[in-house]
């Protein structure tokens, strides 16, 4: 097997298989929260309040004053590495180039030169999120095999997507390759692990923001 | 397996629902709820972050809930959820938590941790892991009628006290008063004056109510607890009562659970609507004061802040009429700097007050509120639930800290056109 073979192998029947696994693991999650049902509350609610669960949907992603103040390396760090992900993974030209071949929905791209910036920042932000979880005792204590693998899935796609634009460490063509089943190995593992929030934190925040509405809190 | 473990599980069971499904599926352990929670703050010990208080439960969702965790049961890669592991968790989910919901406003992910908290106390319950303190309360409410041992006689040696006091007759039994009021325990025993001052500002407004002799006490430790079939029973009596009367509403006292198990479980636990409406007496006054019922005369000119009860506030959404009402009777109200839906437990709700083993942790965790009146530095403090008030005295006792602490009900009282 040539690396070119590796190649096609990785960007055809790989990457089918992986987006499958990736789709019914995500439904399957999805199904496992709605299944469990919810009783109705009896209780009547208070109207007219500034909460609600669409409202929490959307708010909770901008951290308020007090809790933002105690916590800062967590949220300026993953903010960091959440949103470099999304714009390496959405507006890098070659990335808009398979996903156009595959849907035929394209959009502009960004400076390559400026996406390798982003993805240098995002590979620092990671590697302080892993340090810090390593260093501070709550994360530490919290942390299980799930969260270091779950770090690495994430970690490996932009640093051998980065190496192989550099042209660094491997032949091109076997790195490419090599980054492609990077993707392939975080979308298998991701609704099997916490990456599985990335869908359901909206769950989660519309319930949150229900009840507190409920009671005419925003939450 | 133990018969009470196998209860405890099926409670477990029984409790697990589409948003704790969610919860559990979104958190990424990234600790921000542990900076949220006093219990947390004021003893950095990382076992008391508040995701952590569920993990029995967690494991338990995910054998049982999800594919991979059935799988990974059935390969023998999770062990069972024990009898050792729930009695070690017994502190955690009851000396360490107040049910006060401050966690669930952090969490980026939108767990409401709270909720979680009290639905796994449903099956540390029924696995008999629930503290002595908290069973016996509960005990007591079942028997006697109210956690304290509180009979009728008690009472109404309290209400002829404060009609002696107010020259006012207290009603009692009154058919088709539009309101009926019920009393926590500690008001009876400890604050009668809210009696008195329910008396002075009803005489005042107009307002027609009365008291039940077959449910006044509206404290339910079956909600602190977590056994829901109690809870039910104690909701139940002040639901009959009320129905009974016929009375349009059943105003809530100060007390911060009762609040949350009469208008919010309530009508949950006795799966129908009442024949009657729930107002928290703050709601109450608040009307009444925009109505123009509620006169008041001359203001407090001694500097003071409020101590927002969890229940009534961040969990009950009496946020802004506690402050309106403060506006009418005091001229220099200082709010601290955490306060409203962010403010900081008094570390004794959700059962830890009655808690004998929490005493330690809970003058600890009372550290958080120290540090807000340092900084607010002022002498009187006003709040709205009885149980609060008693937590707050204990420790501004224990940390020698000269300061009042007031019930809003009565100042308000205190100061009414003559």
């Amino acid at each position: 097997m040539t690396f070119m073979d590796l190649l096609l192998w990785a960007r055809g029947p790989a990457l089918v298989g992986a987006v499958a696994i990736f789709v019914f693991g995500m439904v399957l999650r999805l199904f496992e929260i709605y299944s469990l049902g919810r009783k109705p509350d009896l209780a009547p609610p208070r109207s007219g309040g500034p909460g609600s669960g669409w409202r929490t949907l959307w708010a909770r992603s901008i951290p308020s004053k007090p809790f933002f103040k105690v916590s800062m390396l967590t949220y300026i760090a993953g903010y960091t590495f959440h949103l470099g992900f999304f714009v390496v993974l959405l507006l890098l030209a070659p990335h808009i180039m398979l996903i156009r071949s595959v849907t035929g929905l394209h959009w502009p791209n960004l400076p390559t030169p400026l996406i390798d910036l982003v993805a240098v920042i995002t590979l620092l932000a990671l590697i302080v999120t892993l340090v810090n979880r390593i260093m501070d005792p709550v994360k530490r204590f919290l942390s299980g095999v799930g969260d270091y693998v779950a770090w690495t899935v994430t970690f490996l796609p932009l640093l051998t997507g980065y190496m192989s634009y550099h042209h660094l460490l491997l032949d091109y063509t076997l790195m490419l390759a090599i980054h492609i089943m990077s993707v392939e190995l975080l979308l298998i593992v991701f609704p099997f692990t916490k990456l599985t929030h990335m869908m359901s934190l909206f769950i989660s925040r519309w319930f949150n923001g229900d009840w507190f509405a409920r009671r005419g809190v925003a939450s | 397996m133990s018969a009470s473990l196998q209860k405890g599980i099926k409670a477990f069971r029984e409790v697990m629902d589409a948003p704790i499904a969610s919860f559990f599926s979104s958190c990424v352990h990234c600790g921000i709820c542990s900076e949220a929670c006093l219990f947390f703050t004021e003893t950095r010990e990382p076992k008391y972050t508040p995701i952590h208080k569920l993990e029995p439960l967690r494991r338990l969702w995910r054998q049982e809930y999800t594919l991979f965790g059935r799988l990974g049961r059935m390969l023998g890669l999770s062990k069972p959820v024990s009898d050792d592991e729930l009695e070690q968790w017994s502190t955690l989910v009851y000396d360490s938590c107040t049910l006060c919901g401050r966690c669930s406003l952090a969490c980026p992910v939108g767990n409401d941790i709270t909720y979680m908290v009290r639905k796994m106390r449903e099956g540390m319950a029924a696995s008999g892991h629930a503290p002595e303190g908290v069973i016996g309360a509960t005990k007591r409410t079942v028997a006697l009628g109210s956690p304290m041992g509180v009979k009728l006689g008690a009472l109404q040696a309290q209400i002829r006290a404060q009609e002696a006091e107010t020259g006012l007759t207290i009603p009692i039994d009154v058919q088709g008063a539009d309101y009926m009021a019920i009393l926590s325990s500690m008001e009876i025993i400890n604050f009668p004056e809210y009696l008195g001052s329910l008396a002075r500002i009803f005489h005042k407004a107009g307002v027609s109510w009365t008291l039940s002799s077959e449910a006044f006490e509206a404290t339910n430790s079956g909600i602190q607890i977590g056994v829901s079939d109690i809870a039910r029973e104690i909701v139940q009596r002040v639901v009959d009562a009320a129905e009974k009367l016929g009375v349009k509403y059943v105003i809530s006292p100060e007390c911060g659970h009762a609040f949350t198990a009469i208008r919010w479980e309530g009508p949950n636990l006795i799966g129908r609507s009442y024949k009657f409406q729930v107002i928290h007496i703050l709601e109450l006054l608040d009307q009444l004061r925009s109505e123009g019922r509620l006169k008041t005369r001359g203001k407090e000119s001694k500097p003071l802040t409020f101590h927002d009860p969890c229940q009534i506030v961040r969990r009950g959404g009496v946020v802004a009429q506690p402050r309106r009402l403060l506006g009418e009777v005091a001229s220099d109200f200082r709010d601290m700097k955490d306060h409203g839906t962010i403010n900081w437990c008094c570390g004794g709700g959700g059962g830890v007050s009655a808690n004998d083993r929490a005493e330690e942790l809970r003058l600890k965790a009372f550290k958080r509120k120290k540090s807000q009146l340092d900084e607010v530095g002022v002498h009187t403090m006003v709040t709205a639930c009885a149980n609060c008030r008693i937590v707050l005295e204990e420790g501004l006792e224990h940390y020698n800290m000269n300061i009042n602490v007031v019930g809003l009900t009565e100042l308000v009282a205190d100061h009414l056109e003559e």
